[in-house]
């Protein structure tokens, strides 16, 4: 379970990461969902994985999850919510006043590249 | 003093919450929400000052909740310094935007009270994870007052300042959840007592999640190659907006000097994390802020680019641990951000009197007042270059005596006292093309109205160095003593975790 954790986790920054080094805006607001969504998992998985334990303290029961992680990712996930909610009002806004959705703002030259 | 120590936190949320649900009375009732909350906040952090000049911690745990399983936050000579600082700068960049910038677009009220919020609390947390809690609703709080005022450059520079960010907050997460899920705690003291005792099969892991917390600081407070964004976001803001933006990468600077000092020097393995490198990229971003104050073609971009020499100043004697640097990190802290500050208005001031030619350096229309302008000019230049007999000239003496026994000292000083010299010749001639090369033969532009309120914002921060300088004794005084607070972590740990913390910790599952 470590492993496919790992690589998802893996899989996701990478892919994140080349899409927020691309030249059109929608590109970069998928790239950082993804990243959100590997940070997210990473948060999680801060608390050990575990299979059928409950973050509460029940009777009988000797193997908790770590209720903390849960709350740390809620958070997260609401903060990176919000902020791509806003990147998306701002590229939508930039290509508004400047007619194209590239990053710079600017349309690159045509040409040999 | 229990609940005191809130108080910089709930004034300004409330007065956020206030303006937001009565922004239909228009205008006027948002500025006096947004203006008495200010100066209730500026009296609330004097008070805070007072009690923390006797040396004691405050701590206030919120919902009593005790640390380290609640969040607390920590009141300390540095953290209520800042928060004065932060309260001394808000209130004059407010006036200055009340005398007609905050008119130019929606809710510019309730997004200042929620960047001051922002600010306040990251000074104040004693926990890592609230800290980035804060550093979200003030970055939040910027992007929307960055783009406050709509403009191509305003969208373009928004654009870049808050795709950063955003990756720099998940990198913010990624080192919280390593921190988190090696050491098990998020708490600043506790994170302090538990770090010498990591097993060393793990310390290269807790130490690369520290190295990218370290980045993600570097990145908040312009640090090269992190800075890019700065002069760009900077100089599109509206000038109060730039004014308070003054203090946001000092909330870098204040967060890494906190967790050196508290965290990181408690163990070995961490305490040597800056040592390979931090001096010479420091000495870096110095140099590159110096050539752009040479190469930048407006004013505010010039004063952008002293924001980040003061980066490149206050981070190069981070790197050499120890009280007198950081009393010098400190006074040079309260000085740059309250004079840079002051600049970004004076650049507008001065804008504003020269019709389409705005602040570029390029000769333009003869200013109205030049005596004044040029007076403040003279004052806010000579203390932000470092000149004596200001208060630049004071911060960047200790900053040099600080570093005297480091193996860094030559290069250190060859780069301060060399940008001094390029930055006060830079500012020369920026001043005579201002000033004395009007273009006499053109009709001139109308000049724009005079504004009360604009002149008091404007002449309270530049009269901001003269007053540092004539109160040098007690100011730099205070900063030693709250340099000495800093570096103790045992009195730290204590007062936040009790005498004898007796954490009991369940052993995780391996």
């Amino acid at each position: 379970m470590e492993l496919i954790f790992s690589l998802g986790i893996g899989v996701l920054v990478a892919c994140g990461i080349y899409l927020v080094l691309r030249e059109r805006t929608f590109s970069v607001i998928l790239g950082i969902t993804l990243l959100s969504y590997a940070v997210n998992v990473l948060i999680f998985v801060g608390g050990r994985l575990m299979i059928g334990a409950a973050p509460l303290m029940l009777p009988g029961r000797t193997v908790h999850a770590d209720p903390l992680p849960q709350a740390l990712v809620l958070t997260a996930i609401v903060i990176g919510f919000g902020m791509t909610a806003y990147v998306v009002a701002l590229a939508l806004r930039a290509k508004e006043e400047s007619g194209t959705d590239h990053v710079d703002t600017v349309e690159p030259e045509e040409g040999p590249r | 003093m229990s609940h005191a120590l809130i108080v910089p936190i709930l004034l300004p949320l409330l007065a956020a919450a206030i303006c937001l649900t009565g922004h239909r009375n228009g205008l006027t009732f948002q500025r006096w929400v947004s203006f008495l909350a200010t100066l209730a906040l500026l009296s609330a952090s004097v008070l805070l000052v007072a009690s923390a000049m006797r040396g004691e911690y405050s701590v206030y745990a919120i919902g009593d909740w005790p640390a380290p399983f609640g969040i607390v936050l920590v009141l300390d000579r540095l953290s209520a310094a800042m928060v004065l600082l932060t309260a001394l700068l808000a209130l004059p960049a407010l006036l200055y935007a009340m005398g007609g910038a905050d008119a130019k677009g929606q809710l510019f009220h309730p997004l200042f009270q929620l960047q001051l919020v922002g600010i306040n609390g990251a000074f104040l947390t004693g926990d890592i994870f609230n800290l980035f809690v804060f550093f979200e609703v003030l970055l939040l709080a910027s992007y929307g007052l960055l783009a406050h005022g709509g403009g191509f450059l305003r969208a373009r520079a928004s654009l870049v300042y808050v795709v950063l960010n955003v990756v720099g907050s998940m990198l913010f997460l990624a080192a919280l959840a390593l921190i988190y899920g090696m050491l098990g705690t998020l708490n600043f003291a506790d994170l302090a007592l538990v770090l010498p005792q990591v097993p060393e099969s793990d310390q290269a892991l807790v130490r690369t999640a520290f190295a990218l917390l370290v980045i993600v600081f570097a990145l908040k407070a312009a640090l090269i190659p992190l800075s890019f964004w700065l002069p760009l976001a900077y100089g599109a803001a509206m000038a109060p907006v730039a004014a308070l933006f003054a203090i946001l990468t000092k909330v870098g600077v204040y967060a890494l000097l906190r967790t050196s000092t508290i965290v990181l020097a408690n163990a070995e393995f961490t305490a040597n994390l800056f040592e390979p490198w931090l001096v010479q990229v420091a000495i870096v971003t110095i140099a590159l802020g110096t050539a752009g104050v040479l190469a930048a073609l407006r004013l505010s971009v010039v004063v952008a680019y002293l924001v980040m020499i003061s980066t490149g100043l206050m981070l190069a004697v981070i790197a050499v641990p120890g009280v007198a640097s950081a009393a010098a990190i400190i006074y040079y802290m309260l000085h740059s951000t309250l004079v840079t500050g002051g600049f970004f208005l004076l650049a507008d001031a001065i804008a504003n009197e020269r019709g389409e030619h705005a602040d570029k350096l390029e000769r333009g229309p003869q200013i109205r007042d030049p005596t004044i302008l040029g007076s403040a000019y003279l004052i806010v230049a000579v203390a932000v270059s470092g000149v004596p007999p200001l208060s630049g000239f004071l911060g960047k003496v200790m900053l040099l005596q600080s570093v005297s026994g480091s193996p860094w000292r030559l290069p250190v000083w060859i780069a301060v006292l060399a940008s001094s010299l390029v930055v006060a010749l830079a500012l020369a001639r920026t001043a005579s093309v201002l000033f004395w090369e009007p273009i006499t033969d053109e009709p001139r532009p109308a000049y724009p109205p005079t504004s009360v309120l604009r002149n008091l914002g404007l002449m309270a921060l530049v009269a901001a160095s003269p007053l540092l300088t004539l109160t040098s004794g007690s100011v730099s005084g205070y900063a030693r003593a709250a340099a000495e607070q800093l570096v103790d972590r045992q009195a730290y740990i204590e007062a936040v975790l009790g005498a004898a913390p007796r954490i009991i910790r369940e052993q995780r599952p391996r």
